[in-house]
């Protein structure tokens, strides 16, 4: 296991996020995380990678407790996380966006952040617009930034907090393939509304409602839940 | 000519056009732009903090007067020479900057503000409770004949000229080297998304502490070279006053350029100069410049240059 959680709460002034939460992420899996609005999806993310300190539980990634570890340090040990809202670094032009990112795991070889910088950049088919200011770009393209961003980091564990949000049709296709492709390379966590991504994407599926687990299983076996349907699938939230 | 070769014919032709200034202006003028090039020192500190890190300080007046006292009590005091009081200025600085940082920094937004401003007063107060070294508001003159480096005498007006300059170029060219370089650019994502610059990896707090140094520093920088080329230090330079001045020089300047700080300071100095001369309410005059400036100019002189113009202005 890649990632494994135990008995992860939080607590937000006697509302509690999360209840208990144990998950188990192997390493290689692409896993989606679904849930309606208010589940606790990002709080449960955001314990994981240390932007958000549980009131309890521990996090556990490859092997070791990072429990008490701060974010910085969790992301330097190959965790990379994109925001729910995107967050981007305006002022800056596109490229230095990357390579900022790129930097933490590349250290002062300038060539090597160049080429990953121009990698990411292609991959994402992005090149054209480098040097603009990120804050001039479109919404779209600005999610599409973060997740390179995250590219760049090399993650061994990639969260996306809903990646597809506001993306247009065509966008949240290319951004289907990009998961596809990183598959043989990473471990992704992805928080996902849109059940099409979903399907098409996720090898297995872990279902949150009112901060606890509700499911587990694959796409097939999440579709066919009684429990998950009322909950959320024949809710609306899809 | 690519962005990096403009900005450095920018920043050697600025220090072209100040050298060959001490030649064609009226001795007053080059007076004046020797005390301009010393506080413009100050004012790049204070805007890698404020202009690039993103962190309002309300108390660099601190750091100043430790680079101002450090050389000033051992050259008063102790008779030292010149160039170790200078060290000593520098290293008061570091030191002050240092402890400072490491508690400021557990603030953010208005409560840094505020607890900037407190320490940068109880720094004040310390130096009137030692006011029997430090000779309190009154201050201190340094002594003419200590005020030599190599035969050179810093009481002559081009000797203390070239001195400033060298030292204002020394801090120009290495501030600006710094900011195109990866710390640099990190300390850039922090004020533009500290939160994001915290989920790429980044400690942004032990970053912010080696930036406060680094300004901390080099204002103390400055009040040292202050001291030692016009041959005074007192605890006005301590009051609240001296840390709001390199706030207006770089917000009229252009926050988080790298000539923004000498243009404000420049602009200010004349502008004072000019309405002191004309009328009692020169405070007036000035306030209004600032309203009219932060009204019409919001990025500062150079930084509207930049949004409208030059958008390579590093
Ligand atoms: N900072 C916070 N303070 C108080 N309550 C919060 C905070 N963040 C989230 N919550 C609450 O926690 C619950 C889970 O939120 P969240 O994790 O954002 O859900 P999801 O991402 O699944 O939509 C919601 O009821 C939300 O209102
Ligand atoms: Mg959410």
């Amino acid at each position: 296991m890649i990632l494994t959680t135990r008995g992860l709460t939080k607590a937000y002034a006697g509302v509690k996020a999360n209840t208990d939460v144990d998950f188990d992420l192997p390493a290689g899996q692409t896993r989606a995380i679904i849930g309606p609005n208010g589940a606790g999806k990002s709080t449960f993310v955001g314990m994981i990678c240390g932007r958000i300190p549980a009131t309890r539980g521990t996090v556990s990634f490859d092997g070791q407790d990072v429990t008490a570890l701060p974010a910085h340090k969790r992301i330097e040990r190959g965790m990379a996380y994109t925001f729910q809202i995107t967050s981007v670094f305006p002022g800056l032009p596109v490229r230095e966006n990357i390579a900022l990112a790129a930097r933490r795991g590349l250290g002062r070889n300038k060539a090597a952040v160049r080429a990953k910088t121009d990698e990411v950049l292609t991959r994402l088919s992005i090149s054209d617009r480098a040097d603009q200011m990120a804050g001039d770009l479109s919404y779209g393209h600005q999610r599409i930034l973060e997740i390179g961003m995250g590219l760049a980091q090399e993650p061994r564990l990639f969260i996306l907090d809903e990646p597809t949000q506001g993306l247009a049709e065509s966008e949240v296709e290319d951004f289907n393939a990009l998961i596809k492709s990183l598959d043989a390379e990473t471990t992704i966590l992805l928080i996902e509304h849109n059940m099409n991504v979903v399907m098409e994407v996720a090898e297995y599926i872990t279902v949150l409602d009112q901060g606890m687990v509700l499911a587990n299983g694959t796409p097939q076996e999440i579709r066919a839940n009684a429990a998950v349907q009322e909950a959320y699938l024949g809710s609306g939230h899809a | 000519m690519n962005e990096t070769s403009k900005s450095h014919s920018l920043h050697l032709g600025l220090i072209a056009v100040l050298a060959l200034s001490y030649f064609v202006l009226p001795a007053y003028h080059s007076g004046n732009l020797a005390s301009v090039m010393v506080i413009a020192i100050y004012a790049m500190g204070y805007n890698l903090l404020f202009g690039y890190t993103g962190l309002l300080s309300l108390g660099h007046a601190l750091f100043f007067s430790a680079g101002l006292y450090g050389l000033g009590l051992v050259m008063h005091l102790a008779n030292w020479t010149p160039l170790p009081a200078f060290a000593a200025g520098l290293i008061a600085a570091l030191v002050v900057s240092a402890v400072i940082g490491f508690l400021i920094l557990r603030t953010t937004g208005v409560a840094f503000m505020i607890v900037t401003l407190m320490f940068a007063q109880a720094g004040y107060l310390t130096i009137l409770y030692f006011g029997k070294y430090t000779r309190g508001d009154e201050g201190f003159a340094l002594k003419q004949a200590s005020r030599q480096i190599a035969g050179y005498d810093l009481t002559d007006p081009g000797v203390r000229y070239f001195c400033a300059l060298l030292l204002f170029s020394v801090t120009l060219l290495g501030l600006a080297y710094i900011i195109r370089a990866p710390f640099g650019r990190t300390l850039i994502a922090i004020r533009e998304n500290e939160e994001r610059a915290r989920m790429l990896g980044y400690n942004v707090t032990a970053i912010k502490l080696k930036a406060v140094i680094l300004s901390g520093v080099v204002s103390g920088a400055s009040g040292a070279t202050y001291a030692l080329l016009f041959g005074y230090a007192g605890a006005t330079f301590a009051t609240v006053q001296y840390s709001i001045f390199p706030l207006l020089w770089v917000l009229v300047g252009g926050a988080g350029t790298t000539v923004g700080p000498f243009i404000g300071a420049l602009f200010m100095f004349y502008l004072i100069d000019y309405a002191s001369g004309k009328t009692e309410a020169y405070l007036l005059v000035v306030g209004v410049t600032l309203v009219l400036v932060t009204l019409f100019l919001p990025h500062g002189i150079v930084g509207t240059i930049r949004t409208r113009f030059l958008r390579w202005l590093p």
